[in-house]
């Protein structure tokens, strides 16, 4: 049934799991979670050695009233039930729909280069969080990563050297990994973008367009 | 009937870690269907000293830790309806709500992502086929997975998971390259990925 085929290095898995991403990254890797049950899986697995290492780790004693505080809180809680299932058939995965909306023809698009359209999505935190819109055949300017990097495929697909990402996929490329995505010829690529610091450039002319194109 | 002996019972920390696990289980499925203070409680004395433990460790005051000690524990209360015994551990699950509150209030940062996942993870829940008595089972793995790790592999999980310390200060403070603590992380793992498989 799913048709993921580049999961999240499992380090990223780890880290999520353990809450060191910033909301840019957390956003994409969640979003990678809503269309992949494989990692859903794999940070289940993580989440449940968080569990074990709370239940193994040490005791502290706590303040003889917090039981009573605590039980008296009880009343004033009121019990949550399960939510009604949001929309999950769509392009846009849940955990970017408050960002952008349930519909990826509803965005609005800032062009950066010929055939490339970006939409930014601002956030707090020093990461870059934002969705790439590339045009058929097109190639994203060569680039090596200054830091970490993640890109999610929302819909239409490129190839580069590691293979072809379509939706669903994560390229969650360390640093020093350079690809050359070539989006497919039939139709555009959208993709998520969070990326840790600035991207450069390698060639000059690409160089040049960086404070134009802001990838 | 097991589970209202569980309750009652004191001594848990003497039964192996698989009927603890069991245990808590049981507890909760009493809290979600009949608002069993009682067995509540008996999560608060398992949890609370531990939620508190974590919490320091992760850069709390006493003080701090103790609010949130109380904000888990009435989260697990509010959202004992979501918790789905399919998906792991009580413990884990637990982690997930300190791990969440940990996010929000010490690091300043948020936690919606993982809220928003959890709404679309209960929506269309696809059963494990794992039942109720593999829960020790997994408990037991997990623990014994994390043991029979390279002291490295763990002192680097425990300083995420436990300590929260950032990837890139882990690195600084073992005097590694980032490179290495991604490669030990990688390395964990995948050996615990081995032990667990099969009870995903």
């Amino acid at each position: 049934m799913t048709s993921v085929h580049h999961h999240l290095d499992h380090a990223t898995v780890l880290r999520y799991a353990a809450g060191d991403l910033d909301e840019a990254f957390s956003v994409v890797v969640a979003s990678h979670l809503a269309m992949c049950p494989v990692c859903r899986r794999a940070v289940a697995a993580a989440e449940d050695v968080g569990g074990q290492l709370l239940e193994d780790d040490g005791e502290a004693d706590l303040d003889p009233g917090l039981l009573d505080r605590v039980m008296a809180g009880l009343d004033d809680v009121e019990t949550a039930e399960p939510t009604p299932a949001p929309r999950t058939d769509g392009e846009v995965p849940y955990p970017l729909q408050r960002f952008v909306g349930g519909e990826l023809d509803a965005i609005s698009w800032r062009p950066v280069a010929p055939g490339i359209k970006r939409h930014s999505i601002r956030l707090g935190g020093s990461s870059s969080l934002y969705l790439l819109n590339i045009g058929p055949g097109k190639a994203m300017p060569e680039h090596g990563h200054g830091g970490q990097e993640m890109t999610l495929i929302l819909s239409g697909a490129y190839r580069d050297a590691i293979g072809r990402f379509g939706p669903g996929d994560i390229a969650d490329l360390d640093v020093h990994v350079e690809h050359q995505p070539v989006v497919e010829p039939d139709e555009a690529c959208i993709c998520l973008v969070a990326t840790e610091a600035p991207t450069r450039f390698k060639d000059v002319v690409s160089r040049l367009l960086q404070p134009i194109v802001r990838i | 009937m097991l589970a209202a002996l569980a309750v009652t019972d004191v001594q848990p920390e003497s039964r192996p870690l698989a009927d603890a696990a069991e245990e808590h289980k049981a507890m909760m499925a009493r809290i979600a269907e009949f608002g069993d203070r009682t067995a509540f409680k008996a999560l608060f004395l398992h949890f609370g000293p531990r939620l508190k433990s974590f919490m320091m460790k992760s850069g709390a005051s006493a003080a701090q830790a103790e609010d949130l000690v109380q904000d888990v524990m009435l989260t697990v209360w509010r959202k004992v309806h979501l918790y789905s015994a399919d998906r792991g551990s009580v413990s884990g699950w637990i982690f997930t709500i300190a791990r969440n509150l940990r996010i929000d209030r010490l690091r300043a940062g948020s936690s919606q992502p993982y809220e928003d996942l959890e709404t679309i993870e209960i929506a269309g829940e696809e059963p494990s086929g794992e039942d109720v008595t593999l829960a020790g089972q997994r408990a037991e793995r997990v623990a014994a997975a994390l043991a029979g790790l390279p002291d490295e592999q763990r002192e680097v999980i425990h300083m995420a998971f436990v300590e929260d310390i950032p990837q890139s200060a882990i690195a600084a403070r073992l005097d590694l390259p980032l490179g290495t603590v991604k490669s030990r992380m990688r390395l964990a793992y995948s050996k615990l990925k081995v032990q667990l498989e099969g009870l995903q």
